[in-house]
C-alpha cells in the first residue's frame, strides 16, 4: 500500500494537496481581512432568511423556548382554576370575558387551554427545541461539515414551522375558541367542534411538512457529511440520538399528516371518515353519510404520537450523555450497547402505539401482542439509564450547573419511566387509564426529564454559541428551586391517579364522590408549585437574555477560549461562534478516536480531542514516530 | 482529490461536499439520498391512506362498485399517459447525461405536456361526478376516492411545477454546472417514478375492484 | 405495598378487583426496587466520585457484568407479569359469563353529558331502538311499538346492581366517545359511537346505606365536551331482595316514557 506524506498545520494533519488548498484559502481570507470583510450578506439573508444552521438553530431555540413559556403561562391559568375551582382570578382577564367572565375560567375554556397546552409544549416547544434548534446548531459541527446537507431546506423548515406556530396562536382568536378536544382531537368529538379546530389541523400540516424536511436533512447530512476518519461508531451519542430520532420522524408523522387531511375533510368537505352512522348530537340527528369509523383517527394518530414521545426523550438522553462523559471525565459506559438500545428503541416505538389504546375494546391477542412489545420497549430505555448511572462510577464529577440539570434528568426520567409498566400492562391500565397516573407518568419524563436535559443543554452549549458563559449562580438557584417545585407539581399526581381522579377535568374532580377529598388536598398545593416553577424560571430568563444580548453587542469572555470545558468532540474543535455562511471550521478537521477519551492511561493530555492526530501511539505500518512536522501514515 | 478539500470555507455561497458527486463510501450524491428518503416518508403517507382504505371497506356492509361509478375507459387512457411520462423523463435524463441539452428539454416538454393532459382528465372526470351529485360527502367511497386522487393529483402538479422550472430559469445551471443539472432532473424523474407508481395502485384499488 | 397502594386507591367492590390491585402492588414492587437500588447507587456514586474525592477519573470504570444481569432480572420479572398475571387476567375480563350465570344484563348509551341505562325488563329482552324516535323524553329512541320495548326500564345517570350477581353491560354512545368508568369496581370501557362493547363484572359489597362514605359513582374518564367533568351517575349496589323491590318499583318504558 501506498504511503503518503502529511504535513501538520497547528494540530491538523493534512495531505500535501490539502494543504496548499488551506493555504490558498488562508490568502484568500487575510486578503479580505485586509480591505473589510468581503462579500457581506444583507441583513435579511444573513439573520432572517439565514440558510446557515448555526443561526436557524438559534431562531429554532428562542422561539421554541418563547412557546415553552407561553405553554406554561396556558397551564398557570389552568393550574389557578384546578387548585382553586371557580374562583376569579384578576389574569384570567387575559381570556376575555367570552372565555372567563368576570376572571372564572369557562369548562369550555379550560378545554381550550388543555388542547393548546398540550400541542404548543409538545410540537411547538420541545421537538422544534430538541431537533430544530440542539440538533441543527450541534450535529453539522459535531460531525466536522461545513453546515447542513441541504442548507436552504433547512431555513425552508424553520420557515414552514414558524407560520404553523402562528396559525395555532392565531387560533385563539377565531370566534368558539381555538381546538378544545386535547393534542388527541379524539373524533367525533373533534369533527363537530368550533372552528378554531380546523386551524388546529392546518398548523399541524405546517409543523408535520417542517418536520419533514428537517429530518431528511438530518439524516443526509448524517451519512453523507461525517468528516473524514469518523465512523458510526465514532460519533458522539448525542449524534446517534439525533440520527435515530430524524428517521422516528421521516417515517411517523406522515400517518398523522394522512389524519390530517381525512379530518380536515370531515369537518370540510362533509365526508365521514371518523363517523359512525346515526349520531345524534345535543338532540339533532347528525345528516352525515357515516359508516366512518372513530377509531381509526386514533390508531393513525397514536402510531405518529408513540414514536413522538421518544422524538421528545432521545435528543435529551443524547444532551445528557455528552454532558456526563464531559464532567465525569471518562468515557461513556458501554457506549456500544447505548447506541444499539437506542436503534432498538428506534424501530420498536412503531409497534406499540395502542398502548394508548387498550379500553376501546380490544381482544386478548392484540392486547396481548401490544402489553408484550410495551415490555419490550422499556428495556431498551433500562439499558440507556443504566449505562448513564454506570457511568458515573470511577468519574471525576464536576458539579457544573449543566452537570446537576443532567444528573437530575436520570432520576426523574427513571420516574416516568418505572411508572409507565404499570399502564403498560393492559390489566392495571384499566383503573389508571386516563386518569392523572397517565399525566404524572408523562409529564415525568417530558418536563424534569426533557425540560431538564434542555436546559442542561443550554447551560453547557452557550458558550460555544455565545462567547459567554451563564451565569453560574443564577444557573444553581434555578436548577434546586426547579427541582424542588416541579415535583412538587407532579408527585401528587400518582395518588390522584390511584384514587381514579380522570385527567381534563375543569374541577380537578371536585364533583366526583371518589376524587373530592384527594382532590381538595393536593390540588391547592400543586398549584402553588406550579406558580413557583414559574418564579424560579426568572433567574433562567434574566441569565438567558442578558448574556445573549451582551454577546450580541460583541462583548465577549475573551478568557473562556474555545473549549471552556475541556471537552473531545468536534464541536469545540470549531472557533467560539462560528462565522455565519462561511462554514463552521477553517478546514474540515479529520477524526482520529472516539468521541469520550477522557482520562485516557498513560496519554499526556487529560483529555484528547477528536481530530488530534494520534502521536503517542505508532501508527498502523510505521515505525516509532518521532513528533516531527513531516510523518509517514498508511493511506 | 476527494471533495473534503473543495469543501473550504469563504465563499458567499459555500458549497456542500457531494452535492454533485457521489461520495465513495456511501456510493450517492445528498440530493440523492434525500430523494430517496423523501420518497420514503410519501410511502407512509399514502401507505397510511390505502390502510385506511382497507378498514373502512372491510368496515363496511355495502361498499359502491368503482368500475361501476367511474370512468374506466378515462382512468385507463391516463394509466398510460402517466407510464409514457415516466418513460419520457428518463429520456430526458439520459439524453442530458450525454450533454445534449436540446433534447433533454424536448423530453422535459413532453413530459410536462403528458401531466397536463393527466390533470385534464381528471377534471373531466370530477366535473363529470359532480353531474351526477356525486361529492366527497355523499358516501366514503366517493369520499375517500376524491381525497386520495385529489391528493395524487397535487403531486402530480407539483411535479409540473417543478418540471416548469427547470425547463426555464433552472436551466441556466447547465452552463455552469451542467451535472448537477442532470442530476436535479435525474431526483425529480425518482419522484416523478413514484407519483406514476402511486397511481398504478390507486387505479385498481379505486376504478376496477 | 398493596396496603399502601389501598390507602390512595377507592375500596374495592368487584370480583376481579383484588386481582387487579395485587397486580398493580406487584408491579409497583418491582419500581420501588428499581428506584432504590439505583438510587442509592446514585446517591453513593455522587458521594464517592465527585471530583473533590477523586480528582483523577479512570478510564475504563466498571468491569464488572453487574448492570447486564439487573437489565435481564427488569425483563425476566416483566415477562413474569405479563403472561403469568396480565394477559390471563386480560383474557377474563374480556369473556362474557355464560348464560347459565343468569347475569343481570342492561345496555348503557352514553351522551354529552349523562348516562341512559336501559333494562329489559321482565321479558329480558331489548326493545328496538330507532334514532328517529329520539326525543328529550325519550333520549334513546326507544320504539314502545316493539312489545319487547313496553317493559324495558329506562334510567338516567341511576345504576342500579345486585350483589354477587354478575353484570354484563352493553356499552355505547350516541354522540361522541366517553368512558364509562366504575372506580369502585376497577371498570373502565370506552363508549363509542357506532360500537356496542360488552364489560363484565360481579360486585361483591352494598352500599345501601347511602352514607357519604357508600356513596359509588359512575364517572366518565374520555374528554367529551365541556360537561365532561360533571358527567356522572349514582350506582347502587343492593341485596338480592332489594334488588327486586327496586325492580319492581322501576317504572317500564311504557308509562315512563309514554307515547
Ligand atoms: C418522552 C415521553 C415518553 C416516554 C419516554 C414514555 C415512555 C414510556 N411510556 Fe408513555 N406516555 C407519554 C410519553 C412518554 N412515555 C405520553 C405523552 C403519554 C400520554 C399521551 C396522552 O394520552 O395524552 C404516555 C402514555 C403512556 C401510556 C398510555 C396510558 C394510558 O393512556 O392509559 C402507556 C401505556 O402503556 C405508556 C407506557 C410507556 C412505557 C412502557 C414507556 C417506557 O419506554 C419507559 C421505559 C423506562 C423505564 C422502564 C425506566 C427505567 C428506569 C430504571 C431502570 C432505573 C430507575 C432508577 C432510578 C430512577 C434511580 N405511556
Ligand atoms: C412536552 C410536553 C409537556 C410539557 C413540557 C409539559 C409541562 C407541564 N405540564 Fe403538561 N401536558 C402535556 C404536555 C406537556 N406538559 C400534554 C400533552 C398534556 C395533555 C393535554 C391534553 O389533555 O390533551 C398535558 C396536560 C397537563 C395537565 C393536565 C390537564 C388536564 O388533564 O386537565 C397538567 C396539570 O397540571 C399539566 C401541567 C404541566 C406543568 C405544570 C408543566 C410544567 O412542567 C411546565 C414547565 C415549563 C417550563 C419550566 C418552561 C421553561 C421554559 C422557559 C423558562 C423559557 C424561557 C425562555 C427563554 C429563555 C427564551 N399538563
Ligand atoms: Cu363523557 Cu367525558
Ligand atoms: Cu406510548
Amino acid at each position: 500500500m501506498a504511503l503518503r506524506r502529511q504535513i501538520r498545520v497547528g494540530s491538523q494533519w493534512m495531505y500535501a494537496d490539502e494543504a496548499r488548498q488551506a493555504l490558498r484559502e488562508a490568502m484568500r481570507v487575510m486578503k479580505e481581512e485586509e480591505h473589510g470583510h468581503g462579500h457581506q450578506l444583507p441583513f435579511l439573508r444573513r439573520y432572517v432568511f439565514s440558510t446557515d444552521h448555526k443561526w436557524i438553530g438559534i431562531q429554532y431555540g428562542v422561539t421554541a423556548l418563547l412557546f415553552l413559556l407561553l405553554g406554561f403561562c396556558l397551564m398557570i391559568l389552568m393550574r389557578l382554576q384546578l387548585g382553586w375551582p371557580g374562583t376569579a382570578f384578576g389574569v384570567m382577564k387575559v381570556l376575555g370575558e367570552s372565555r372567563a367572565p368576570g376572571g372564572v375560567l369557562l369548562p369550555e375554556a379550560y378545554n381550550q387551554l388543555g388542547a393548546m397546552h398540550g400541542t404548543i409544549m409538545i410540537f411547538l416547544g420541545i421537538v422544534p427545541l430538541a431537533v430544530g434548534a440542539f440538533g441543527n446548531y450541534l450535529v453539522p459541527l459535531q460531525i466536522g461539515a461545513p453546515d447542513m446537507a441541504f442548507p436552504k431546506l433547512n431555513m425552508a423548515s424553520y420557515w414552514c414551522y414558524l407560520p404553523g406556530g402562528m396559525i395555532m396562536l392565531a387560533s385563539l382568536l377565531v370566534p368558539g375558541g381555538t381546538a378544545q378536544s386535547g393534542w388527541t382531537s379524539y373524533p367525533p368529538l373533534s369533527v363537530i367542534a368550533s372552528a378554531g379546530q380546523t386551524w388546529w389541523l392546518v398548523g399541524m400540516v405546517f409543523l408535520i411538512t417542517s418536520s419533514l424536511l428537517g429530518s431528511v436533512n438530518f439524516i443526509v447530512t448524517i451519512i453523507q457529511l461525517r468528516a473524514k476518519g469518523l465512523s458510526y461508531m465514532r460519533f458522539p451519542f448525542f449524534v446517534h440520538a439525533q440520527f435515530v430520532t430524524s428517521f422516528l420522524l421521516l417515517l411517523a408523522f406522515p400517518p398523522l399528516e394522512a389524519a390530517a387531511v381525512l379530518q380536515l375533510m370531515d369537518r370540510v368537505a362533509g365526508t365521514s371518515f371518523f363517523m359512525p352512522s346515526g349520531l345524534v348530537v345535543s338532540g339533532q340527528v347528525l345528516t352525515n353519510a357515516g359508516g366512518g369509523n372513530p377509531l381509526l383517527w386514533q390508531h393513525l394518530f397514536w402510531f405518529l404520537a408513540h414514536p413522538e414521545v421518544y422524538v421528545l426523550i432521545l435528543p435529551a438522553m443524547g444532551i445528557v450523555a455528552e454532558i456526563i462523559a464531559n464532567n465525569t471525565r471518562k468515557p461513556l459506559w458501554g457506549y456500544k450497547s447505548m447506541v444499539f438500545a437506542t436503534v432498538f428503541l428506534g424501530f420498536m416505538s412503531f409497534v406499540v402505539w395502542a398502548h394508548h389504546m387498550f379500553l376501546t375494546g380490544m381482544g386478548t391477542t392484540i392486547s396481548a401482542f401490544f402489553q408484550t412489545t410495551t415490555m419490550i420497549i422499556s428495556i431498551p430505555s433500562v439499558i440507556i439509564l443504566s449505562s448513564l448511572f454506570i457511568s458515573l462510577w470511577g468519574g471525576a464529577i464536576r458539579f457544573t450547573t449543566p452537570m446537576l440539570f443532567a444528573l437530575a434528568f436520570l432520576p426523574m426520567f427513571g420516574i416516568g419511566g418505572l411508572t409507565g409498566l404499570p399502564l403498560g400492562l393492559a390489566a392495571t391500565d384499566i383503573h389508571l387509564h386516563d386518569t392523572y397516573y397517565v399525566i404524572g407518568h408523562f409529564h415525568y419524563v417530558v418536563a424534569p426529564g426533557t425540560i431538564f436535559a434542555m436546559f442542561a443543554g443550554v447551560y453547557y452549549w452557550f458558550p460555544k454559541a455565545t462567547g459567554r458563559k451563564l451565569n453560574d449562580t443564577l444557573g444553581r438557584i434555578h436548577f434546586w428551586l426547579s427541582f424542588v417545585f416541579i415535583n412538587g407539581i407532579f408527585f401528587p399526581m400518582f395518588a390522584q391517579g390511584l384514587a381514579g381522579v380522570s385527567r381534563r377535568l375543569y374541577d380537578g374532580g371536585m364533583q366526583y364522590a371518589h376524587a373530592k377529598q384527594i382532590a381538595a388536598q393536593t390540588n391547592p398545593f400543586m398549584s402553588i408549585c406550579a406558580i413557583g416553577l414559574l418564579v424560579a424560571q426568572l433567574p433562567f430568563i434574566w441569565n438567558f437574555f442578558y448574556n445573549a444580548i451582551a454577546a450580541a453587542l460583541g462583548h465577549r469572555d475573551e478568557g473562556l477560549g474555545s473549549n471552556p470545558w475541556g471537552a473531545t468532540t468536534l464541536e469545540w474543535a470549531a472557533t467560539t461562534s462560528p462565522p455565519l455562511a462561511h462554514g463552521n471550521f477553517e478546514v474540515l478537521p479529520v477524526v482520529y478516536r472516539g468521541p469520550y477519551e477522557y482520562s485516557v492511561p498513560g496519554a499526556s493530555a487529560e483529555f484528547i480531542p477528536q481530530n488530534e492526530p494520534t502521536v503517542a501511539e505508532p501508527p498502523r505500518g510505521g515505525g516509532l514516530l518521532p513528533t516531527t512536522a513531516v510523518a509517514m501514515r498508511e493511506n | 482529490m476527494d471533495a473534503h478539500a473543495h469543501a473550504s470555507v469563504g465563499h458567499a455561497e459555500l458549497e456542500i461536499p457531494y452535492n454533485v458527486h457521489p461520495r465513495p463510501d456511501t456510493g450517492v450524491y445528498n440530493g440523492k439520498l434525500g430523494i430517496w428518503l423523501f420518497l420514503a416518508s410519501e410511502v407512509m403517507l399514502f401507505g397510511a391512506l390505502f390502510s385506511s382504505l382497507i378498514l373502512l371497506r372491510t368496515g363496511a356492509e355495502t361498499w359502491p362498485r368503482g368500475d361501476v361509478l367511474l370512468n374506466v375507459k378515462l382512468a385507463t387512457v391516463n394509466t398510460f399517459i402517466l407510464i409514457l411520462s415516466s418513460v419520457t423523463v428518463v429520456m430526458a435524463w439520459s439524453h442530458l447525461r450525454l450533454g445534449d441539452l436540446k433534447k433533454g428539454r424536448i423530453y422535459i416538454s413532453v413530459t410536462i405536456l403528458c401531466a397536463l393532459i393527466f390533470l385534464v382528465n381528471k377534471g373531466f372526470e370530477y366535473a363529470h361526478e359532480f353531474e351526477h351529485h356525486n361529492f366527497p360527502k355523499t358516501n366514503n367511497f366517493f369520499a375517500i376516492y376524491f381525497t386520495m386522487t385529489g391528493l395524487h393529483g397535487l403531486h402530480i402538479l407539483g411535479g409540473v411545477i417543478v418540471f416548469l422550472y427547470f425547463l426555464g430559469p433552472g436551466a441556466k445551471m447547465w452552463v455552469t454546472e451542467p451535472e448537477r443539472y442532470t442530476n436535479r432532473i435525474e431526483i425529480v424523474g425518482l419522484y416523478w417514478h413514484f407519483v406514476d407508481l402511486v397511481w398504478i395502485f390507486l387505479f385498481p384499488v379505486l376504478y376496477l375492484m | 405495598m398493596e396496603k399502601f397502594l389501598a390507602q390512595y386507591m377507592p375500596i374495592d367492590a368487584s370480583e376481579h378487583g383484588p386481582y387487579l390491585d395485587r397486580l398493580s402492588a406487584n408491579v409497583h414492587w418491582l419500581m420501588l426496587v428499581l428506584f432504590v437500588g439505583w438510587g442509592l447507587y446514585f446517591l453513593y456514586a455522587l458521594w464517592r466520585f465527585s471530583a473533590r474525592r477523586n480528582p483523577k477519573a479512570s478510564y475504563h470504570g466498571v468491569q464488572s457484568h453487574f448492570s447486564t444481569y439487573t437489565e435481564a432480572g427488569v425483563a425476566v420479572v416483566e415477562v413474569i407479569l405479563l403472561v403469568g398475571f396480565s394477559i390471563p387476567m386480560w383474557y377474563r375480563w374480556t369473556h362474557v359469563p355464560p348464560a347459565s350465570s343468569h347475569p343481570l344484563e342492561m345496555r348503557i348509551v352514553a351522551e354529552q353529558f349523562a348516562w341512559n341505562i336501559q333494562y329489559p325488563g321482565p321479558d329480558g329482552v331489548f326493545g328496538r331502538r330507532d334514532i328517529k324516535l329520539v326525543t328529550s323524553s325519550n333520549p334513546l329512541g326507544l320504539d314502545l311499538k316493539d312489545p319487547h320495548a313496553k317493559d324495558d326500564i329506562v334510567t338516567l345517570n341511576d345504576l342500579h346492581l345486585e350483589v354477587n350477581r354478575p353484570v354484563v353491560i352493553h356499552v355505547t354512545s350516541k354522540d361522541v366517545i366517553h368512558s364509562f368508568k366504575l372506580p369502585v369496581m376497577r371498570v373502565e370501557q370506552d363508549a363509542i359511537p357506532g360500537e356496542e362493547i360488552t364489560i363484565h363484572f360481579t360486585p361483591v359489597l352494598t352500599n345501601e346505606s347511602g352514607a357519604e362514605g357508600d356513596k359509588w359513582e359512575i364517572a366518565c374518564a374520555q374528554l367529551c365536551g365541556l360537561g365532561h367533568y360533571r358527567m356522572r351517575g349514582q350506582m347502587f349496589v343492593h341485596s338480592k331482595d332489594t334488588f327486586k323491590k327496586w325492580l319492581a318499583s322501576a317504572p317500564p318504558a311504557q308509562t315512563s316514557i309514554g307515547s
